[in-house]
């Protein structure tokens, strides 16, 4: 073989090992429940999309290694990336379908946005834990969705009473830098009507993707000099966010990052110059030393059997969020097979058990969260299930809370989701269910 | 066409951008110190687009090889330096880093550009888009898809200068600044490189005609595999500059892809076309962002040099320096 042909043939065989080895599949029997893993592993938003995917594998693997799965049924699995692109994750969305998925998480507004008439035809829950469109918090008309434990209409006005609670706002500005897409403008319904309704001015400074150039935005901001800064980032965005702010000099102390711009990857490549940034907190931060933590050690990092490189990112936030968003989608599991009393259910029995979701304080405790989740109700108006949370800070090393707990005020958030949600359903022609009939 | 195709047509859209930068002070929109800023701001960024866009020209210039893999290169230059910075001292890290960037031009002279030899330029830039994807992947199995922070100790702190003059004074990144200056140095080098060596003048002539070029006992290969290799040691300064900036991530060869309007509007074999187009669209997306942007919706930064760019593709295509191509047919 000459020496050419040889590089050749060796060059086939690496590609097809790596595509042979890399890949993470799992097919679904008869006897498994199929939920399937969209994540970005790969590309601009993987530092911050690696976690989420380590942390959502490792508790469905924990399940499986512990328990023998949910109640004795094995939870099968697979990966698929999406590069956090809208196109890929219904492209893998409509490639793992056939699986008969009953539960999908697609770690992306802009996905959800795309999903959400395609699960309601295929029957398929869609759990978007701290993420997705807001409106669909009004389960009679998005009777699909699932945005568990707050939407980003919640962390905006949990924000402004925050910020509202160190003096009045009248008369002060407010800037949102936001990444340009259905995530980074979900909370500018919200901020505009509390800039009406405190009278503080409300600037809008959006930032395209992936959000690497930002200059001219803070330069702006220091121009403005706005007295807080809300950051709506994911991804690179937010890194580049807090060092930019740190080259005009704003200080980190007037800035709140939303919970997917207050996490490890956002904070450490600006190192001890981060120190006295805020961001909001999806009931948790970066726990280390709850029960689950123990288990997932001792069951999976122990037996070489965990996701993550390093046995030491089980704890950084992402990893806790993605961990928290499998065992909401493994509880709703759990409840639908204690209604249906059926081993293996399906799309429409999980959404049954994720719409009548009820995690008690002590339920949590149980399943080694405490203290990370905040009990959780869901109802068929109600499928957002809790609104609470806390801000956290980072002192340059590690994140500790520096708040009480913050409520979002459903007085003032619901009629807006109530006109949103109709609005919706004029426009797609859906008859919204009447919530006091369902049980 | 000849009428767009005028110099004194550089002269007039020269002119229309100057008035474009200087419109905000007239307008009342702007006051001088904050224009000022902005200014510089757009300027330094500009230098840093230049960086990147360098290393394109220089391949073009020796090999007519549009270069599509420059961005990967400089994310893979800044990934390997920043991996192995963990293991070895700085000083070290750079030699090997620099020893891997002369590996992959070997590399992609054997396996990609030899059996392309003689080939169109399109075919040609066809297999610059396949490196770029391989090196991509390359670089983030080996050494992860994290962000690593580069401190080569650079400054972060920004300087607040004329504070007794202008309220609030001007803020000048002194980060910027050494990257400007380790820019010009590059160039100065370059330049150089390419007039006064015969290394250099071997890669023009090569540029010009591959067939004329080995009939005349250049040696293509080697050419070949020197001018990637320079090209991937701009790519690593360009690394580190953005590297230490941004941290090392991804997103470092998305930034890199600002080059292409960059020679675009230059011209694509020219060194200082390289350095004007970094600067006016650095300077140009800066102004339209602070200044149109409340008008506009925001978000002009990202597009600003790709509209630019086909303005020029339209009445200059082939830059503000670039040659002239004229075919006999």
């Amino acid at each position: 073989m000459k020496a050419s042909n040889k590089l050749k043939a060796a060059a086939a065989a690496l590609a097809v090992a790596g595509a042979l080895g890399g890949a993470q599949t799992a097919y679904a029997q008869s006897d498994e429940i199929f939920v399937p893993v969209l994540v970005y592993r790969t590309g601009a938003y993987a530092p911050n999309g690696v976690p989420w995917a380590n942390g959502f594998v490792d508790y469905l693997k924990l399940v499986n290694e512990r328990d023998g799965g949910v109640n004795g049924t094995k939870i099968a699995f697979e990966e698929c990336e999406t590069g956090y692109a809208t196109d890929r994750g219904v492209e893998c969305y409509e490639r793992l379908k056939s699986k008969k998925p009953v539960a999908v998480n697609p770690l992306s507004t802009g996905i959800t946005f795309a999903l959400t008439e395609k699960v309601a035809a295929d029957k398929i829950a869609l759990f978007t834990t701290g993420y997705g469109r807001s409106e669909s918090a009004d389960g009679s008309v998005f009777a699909w969705n699932f945005p568990l434990l707050g939407t980003y209409w919640s962390a905006a006005d949990m924000l402004v009473q925050h910020v509202a609670k160190k003096g009045s706002l009248k008369g002060k500005k407010i800037a949102l830098v936001y990444h340009d897409s259905p995530y980074g403008k979900e909370p500018i319904k919200v901020l505009e009507e509390h800039s009406k309704k405190h009278g503080f001015t409300f600037i809008k400074l959006p930032v395209t993707h992936p959000g690497v150039e930002q200059k001219a935005t803070w330069l702006q901001i220091r121009q403005q000099r706005p007295d807080y800064v809300f950051l709506w980032g994911w991804g690179v965005m937010n890194s580049t966010s807090i060092k930019e702010a740190i080259a005009v000099s704003y200080p980190r102390l007037q800035m709140y990052g939303v919970w997917w711009s207050s996490a490890e990857p956002d904070v450490l490549p600006a190192e001890a110059a981060a120190k006295g940034y805020n961001g909001i907190a999806l009931g948790h931060s970066n726990e280390r030393d709850a029960p689950v933590h123990k288990d997932i050690a001792k069951h999976l990092y122990d037996k070489g059997k965990g996701t993550a490189g390093n046995k030491s990112e089980v704890g950084d936030v992402l990893y806790n969020r993605g961990m928290i968003s499998a065992m909401l989608v493994v509880e709703s599991i759990r409840n639908a097979q204690a209604k249906t009393k059926k081993k293996v259910v399906t799309g429409e029995d999980v959404r049954w058990g994720a719409e009548n979701l009820n995690l008690p304080a002590a339920r949590i405790k149980a399943l080694g969260f405490a203290d990370m989740v905040q009990p959780v109700k869901t109802a068929c108006n109600d499928h957002e299930g809790v609104r609470r949370a806390r801000i956290h800070t980072w002192d340059g090393n590690t994140w500790s809370y520096t708040s009480d707990w913050l409520e979002a005020d459903s007085k003032f958030l619901k009629p807006l989701i109530a006109a949103q949600a109709k609005a919706y359903a004029a426009e797609k022609k859906i008859t919204p269910r009447d919530c006091s009939k369902e049980k | 066409m000849d009428f767009f195709q005028q110099k004194w047509m550089t002269w007039i859209l020269i002119g229309i951008l100057g008035i474009g930068a200087f419109a905000p002070l007239y307008a009342g929109d702007a006051r001088f110190p904050q224009w000022l800023e902005v200014v510089l701001g757009g300027l330094m960024s500009g230098v840093l687009y230049s960086l990147v866009a360098l290393g394109l020209v220089l391949i073009f210039k020796a090999s007519g090889v549009f270069n599509f893999a420059q961005g990967a290169m400089v994310l893979f230059a800044a990934l390997s330096l920043v991996r192995l910075m963990e293991f070895m001292p700085l000083a070290v890290a750079l030699v090997v880093t620099m020893a891997i960037m002369v590996a992959v031009a070997w590399v992609i002279e054997r396996l990609v550009l030899r059996p392309l030899v003689n080939q169109e330029g399109i075919v040609l830039f066809m297999a610059t888009l396949g490196i770029a994807y391989f090196l991509d992947g390359l670089g983030q199995t080996i050494w992860g898809s994290d962000i690593y922070t580069l401190d080569v100790g650079m400054p972060k702190v920004p300087k607040i200068l004329l504070e007794n003059v202008f309220e609030g004074g001007i803020l000048v990144g002194m980060e910027d600044v050494i990257a400007a200056i380790l820019a010009a140095t590059l160039v100065g080098l370059l330049a150089l490189f390419f007039q006064k060596t015969s290394t250099g003048r071997a890669l023009r002539a090569v540029a010009d005609d591959h067939q004329a070029a080995q009939s005349i006992g250049i040696p293509l290969n080697r050419i070949w595999v020197i001018v990637w290799s320079v090209s991937g040691l701009v790519a690593l300064v360009a690394g580190i500059i953005w590297g230490s900036k941004l941290g090392v991530q991804f997103s470092l060869q998305l930034v890199a892809l600002k080059a292409l309007p960059v020679v675009i509007l230059g011209g694509f074999t020219s060194i200082p076309g390289a350095i004007v187009g970094g600067l006016i669209i650095g300077l140009g997306e800066k102004l339209s962002e602070v200044y149109l942007g409340p008008y506009l919706g925001g978000g002009i930064e990202n597009w600003f040099a790709y509209v630019l760019a086909l303005v020029f593709l339209l009445f200059r295509p082939e830059g503000l320096f670039g040659e002239r191509h004229i075919d006999r047919v």
